[in-house]
């Protein structure tokens, strides 16, 4: 049985390949252990890394082999299930989406949990209130046909494409917990809500539209946002997000007139 | 009880007899969106809708009112040194200046009073706070609506 035999196949070393491609970096993280004490901590960790490597990839090396205590969530590691969302260097990135060599690796790099949620432990924040204003906005498709439907809901590709940005979000609340509204008392749906209820709002099969702005026509709904565009620079996958709240607002507006 | 089925899943056949019974009822699916007692009350209306048109629509309009009242009152015959209780006498003469000043002390008040709103609600954070700062805002904005069309109003230039 033939065994592939990776080492042989692989491309010749690169000039200056002998030279150690390491650098040392320090990764200044925030620490919180409610069974420990009430208050956050900054802990710094000090070691070797490729600079072409992730921030996911420091905290993994800090957990694995230097302080297995350290609490972080991820999941795919590869930008798509959301769950990795923190403030690194005072912007709000997917660890795993964010090289160490982009962020100044020369000066400490500092990772903390994202705003505005409570932190349950390191970098772990409750997440039940994001959730809750997704929740509030029905986040799927609503169609006023009592019986089942008998053919698939055509769309024309222009259709489509009215939403098509707002499909990407991945829930990952790095827009929400960058907006310095939802910091203050955590009422205002979020940017993360809208986005998703515009995924729907403008989807031509829903018919629940209507009913989707009136909830975000609510004092806590689109007119709380302030057009800061914090959400439009956090988002990792490149969403417009204040564009789509834009939209979401003229569409109220031209509704009423 | 017909338990000769040996799925564990919960999840009956799409035909024929479900798995569940009275004694062995589905699991309950906890609704979406439930509320808790702390969450507040969603609002009806369109309040904030209007003040955000308010703000926008007061906007333009302020832009030549305040711009022509700097232009007028600082730049244009001669600046700040004409301005005088004769200058003040003689544009208040005319309807249209009493206008002009008087919508832009309603338009600039009331923009402010909602701008301010906005910010004691964005960095507020207890509702006591809240409730205080928004009082003091409302009655600054009244009483100096009230006192600016007052003056407006009943400027007598043969006062002595
Ligand atoms: C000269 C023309 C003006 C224009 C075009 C204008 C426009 C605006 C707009 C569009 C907003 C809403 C911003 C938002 O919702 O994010 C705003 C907010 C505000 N305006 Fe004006 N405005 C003008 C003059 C004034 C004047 C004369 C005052 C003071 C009396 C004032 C005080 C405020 C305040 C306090 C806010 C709230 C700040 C904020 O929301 O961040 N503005 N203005
Ligand atoms: S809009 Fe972007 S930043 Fe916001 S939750 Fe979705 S993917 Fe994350
Ligand atoms: S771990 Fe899944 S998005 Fe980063």
């Amino acid at each position: 049985m033939a065994t592939p035999v990776l080492d042989k196949a692989g491309p010749a070393p690169e000039p200056g390949f002998a030279d150690s491609p390491y650098i040392t970096v320090t990764f200044r993280l925030r620490r919180f252990n409610p069974e420990v004490s009430d208050q956050a901590t900054w802990e710094d960790f000090q070691f070797e890394i490729d600079p072409k490597e992730r921030v996911l990839d420091a905290l993994h090396k800090i957990k694995w082999d230097l302080d297995g205590t350290l609490t972080f969530r991820r999941s795919c590691a590869h930008g798509i299930c959301g769950s990795d969302a923190m403030r690194i260097n005072g912007k709000n990135r997917l660890a795993c989406k964010t090289l160490i060599k982009d962020i100044s690796p020369e000066k400490p790099i500092t990772v903390e949990p994202i705003k505005g949620m409570t932190v349950l432990k390191d970098l772990v924040v409750d997440m039940e209130p994001f959730f809750q204003a997704y929740r509030d906005v029905m986040p799927f498709l609503i169609t006023k046909e009592t019986n089942e439907p008998t053919r698939e809901r055509l769309q024309s590709a222009e259709d489509r494409e009215r939403f098509d940005d707002t499909t990407k979000c991945i829930l990952c609340a790095a827009c929400t917990s960058s907006c310095p509204v939802f910091w203050n008392d955590g009422q205002y749906f979020g940017p993360a809500a809208i986005v998703n209820a515009h995924r729907f709002i403008f989807d031509s099969r829903d018919e629940a539209g209507e009913q989707r702005l009136e909830i975000l026509n609510d004092r806590d709904g689109v007119w709380r946002c302030r057009t800061t565009f914090n959400c439009t620079d956090a988002c990792p996958r490149g969403i417009e997000v204040t564009k789509a709240i834009a939209e979401v607002k003229r569409a109220l507006i031209t509704r009423r007139f | 009880m017909s338990t000769t089925e040996s799925t564990t899943s919960g999840i009956g056949p799409v035909e024929g007899a479900s798995v569940y019974t009275v004694d062995n009822p589905a699991p309950l699916i906890e609704p979406p969106r439930k509320r808790t007692p702390k969450t507040p009350k969603a609002t009806r209306g369109n309040f904030e809708l209007y003040g955000w048109l308010f703000m926008r629509l007061s906007g333009v309009v302020l832009v030549v009112l305040v711009i022509g009242h700097l232009l007028i009152q600082l730049v244009l015959d001669g600046g700040v040194s004409k301005i005088g209780f004769a200058f003040v006498a003689g544009r208040w003469a005319s309807p249209f200046w009493q206008v002009w000043d008087l919508l832009m002390l309603w338009l600039a008040m009331l923009h402010g009073c909602n701008g301010l709103r906005t910010v004691v609600n964005d960095y507020a954070e207890r509702a006591n706070t809240r409730l205080w700062l928004k009082g003091l805002l409302y009655t600054a904005t009244v009483f100096t609506i009230l006192l600016g069309s007052l003056v407006i109003f009943t400027f007598d230039p043969n006062i002595r």
